[in-house]
């Protein structure tokens, strides 16, 4: 038995049967790590004594045959801009490359409090803003299916992880795609929840209208599981919100799948369109009616995220002032920091990879005097548009089928150079930020060895139904 | 095209330090983004409410009382801090 192949259940089963333990668990992940996490570089940071003392935690309950939770002894990553106590997060930035998290953000309280093995942190783009985890002030990670290509971002460590049976399952964050591009790219099941589903205590914010913590998975059963525990109300994140919506069960004669025609235009890879068209034949041919649907906004929604994004981006990351924590000049010599503006700018200056500053400008620009009615206020009327157009396509379908990232995973270096290019990659995932909304990305199919994703998108608060849809998918 | 000027006013109020050669950099690459970013002056938005939490929530309230002490102690966050005195948080002179 290939330990690290197991899902979440197999898992369970396995060490209530007393198959093997958890701390022989942990330690088959934490040896797979310092093996071959060297071609890939998944992780920034590995918690071996963690984990390694979560382990043997469940051991002895199981022991004494107590009951242990689903996720007891279940070895996972986590998104270095998740905080976990007392171990570092550093949001994939020099500015806090020795920033030591003061408490669990609680997606990870609850997570503990159900027994998982935290094995290390993954790596990201910097602060969560790119497409492939080139912009990680450490080093990019590779794609496991093949290494010169890009594990997609920003959640691409958190991916690559799960992909190369590096951990059972991870928690990644999505802003613009973050959680499912990189999850189409690595073969695996991603979910950005409803917007306020999920707690973003303890998240490092990016831009805060749009970021959602999310699953990283092998399977859509282990999504469901992972979702069920870090969903919910939190009175430490007032805009997260209780929702038990429990879906009626399915019944697949009258399953109505919407197909908008604008995410299928030029532009997009052929081999993505054919998985993703022979996905949607195999719905009808179970029965499912597929329609086709208009978004008319469509081709405004990147223009529109990348106003707001980086509008909250500049206003999130004035707490990195090199004074409360972090990198900073202030101790540098007296002629180059003479004074606090001084400290700001060099701070900033050095802390700051290429992409934050490019966003921070732009947000700033937008905001600055006399261009907020142009750009932001005007962004946000669009985004209003875009979100009538998903309701009203919502009065018509159960879930909406798209594709995720219009080209399979690139080659290393491809669009650095040009931002404009790179921000293409959240063509068909930032619109659904913008709306609030679900969706999933699970494994379509390949064009050539390179896996590609589709995308399910639900109503607001039906991951329960996404979740069905999905599974229909993965048992045929 | 935005000015080398404007650079340097939006990285002061941005308080970001820029290299001159950044700051024709950040002119050619802005400019290009924001060239994009022109694109929504094609919409119509006339009427259009605008959103800026894409789920309604109502206004969250709860009574304005004390609530037990605060579970992270307040000399680990001192510690983060670049430089400290006394359990304050140490600032350059601004007079």
């Amino acid at each position: 038995m290939e330990l690290t192949n197991l899902t979440i259940t197999q898992i369970h089963q396995a060490l209530i049967k007393k198959e093997f333990s958890a701390l022989e668990l942990c330690q088959t992940y934490l040896e797979k790590i310092e093996k071959e996490d060297k071609k890939i570089n998944a992780f920034l940071t590995i918690t071996k004594d963690l984990a390694l003392s979560q382990a043997k935690r469940i051991d002895e309950m199981l022991q004494i045959n107590r009951e242990i939770p689903l996720l007891a002894g279940i070895p996972m990553a986590v998104k270095d801009i998740i905080l976990v106590a007392e171990v570092k997060c550093t949001a994939g930035s020099k500015i806090l490359e020795n920033y030591i998290a003061p408490y669990d953000a609680r997606v990870i309280k609850k997570l503990k409090g159900q027994g998982v093995v935290i094995l290390g942190k993954t790596n990201l783009d910097e602060f969560a803003m790119g497409s492939s985890t080139e912009n990680s002030a450490f080093f990019p990670t590779k794609n496991p299916h093949d290494l010169n290509r890009v594990p997609g971002g920003s959640s691409g460590g958190s991916a690559a992880a799960v992909a190369a049976n590096l951990c059972a399952f991870a928690l990644g964050s999505d802003t613009g795609g973050s959680i499912r591009q990189p999850a189409s790219f690595c073969g695996i099941v991603g979910l950005k929840p409803t917007y306020g589903a999920v707690s973003r205590y303890g998240l490092i914010a990016f831009a805060s209208s749009l970021d959602q913590i999310g699953p990283m998975t092998k399977t859509v059963e282990d999504c469901q599981i992972v979702f069920d525990i870090i969903k919910g109300k939190d009175e430490l994140d007032s805009t997260s919100v209780e929702s038990n919506l429990k879906s009626e069960i399915l019944n697949l004669k009258s399953l109505k799948i919407g197909i908008p025609k604008e995410y299928f235009v030029k532009g997009i890879d052929p081999g993505v369109e054919k998985v993703i068209k022979e996905a949607i034949k195999k719905y009808e041919e179970i029965g499912a009616k597929i329609e086709e649907i208009s978004l008319p906004h469509t081709e405004y929604a990147l223009p529109c995220y990348y106003i707001i994004a980086p509008s909250e981006a500049s206003a999130n990351l004035a707490r990195y002032d090199g004074i409360k924590y972090g990198f900073s000049k202030a101790k540098s010599e007296k002629r180059k920091t003479k004074n606090l503006l001084d400290v700001y700018l060099k701070s900033r200056e050095e802390g700051f990879g290429a992409e934050v500053r490019r966003r921070v400008m732009l947000g700033s620009y937008v905001l600055s005097a006399g261009y907020y009615e142009a750009y932001y206020l005007r962004a946000q009327k669009v985004r209003t548009l875009i979100r009538d157009d998903f309701n009203k396509a919502f009065q018509k379908v159960d879930v909406i089928f798209t594709p995720v990232s219009p080209t399979p995973a690139f080659k290393f270096g491809e669009k650095i150079d040009d931002p404009l290019k790179m921000y293409l990659s959240d063509i068909f995932t930032a619109p659904i930020n913008l709306a609030g909304l679900p969706a999933i990305s699970i494994p379509g199919g390949r064009v050539g060895n390179l896996p590609i994703g589709f995308q399910i998108i639900g109503k607001p608060f039906e991951e329960e139904k996404i979740f069905e849809v999905a599974k229909i998918y993965e048992r045929n | 095209m935005i000015t080398k000027e404007e650079v340097k006013h939006i990285a002061k109020l941005a308080r970001l330090g820029l290299s001159d050669k950044e700051i024709g950099e950040f002119q050619k690459e802005l400019s290009k983004i924001l060239n994009y970013i022109e694109k929504l002056k094609e919409v119509d938005i006339s009427n259009v409410k605008p959103t800026s939490h894409s789920i309604q929530v109502e206004n969250v309230m709860r009574e304005d009382a004390e609530k037990g002490k605060l579970k992270t102690k307040k000399e680990k966050l001192v510690e983060l801090a670049p430089e400290s005195k006394n359990g304050y948080l140490k600032v350059k002179s601004i007079l």
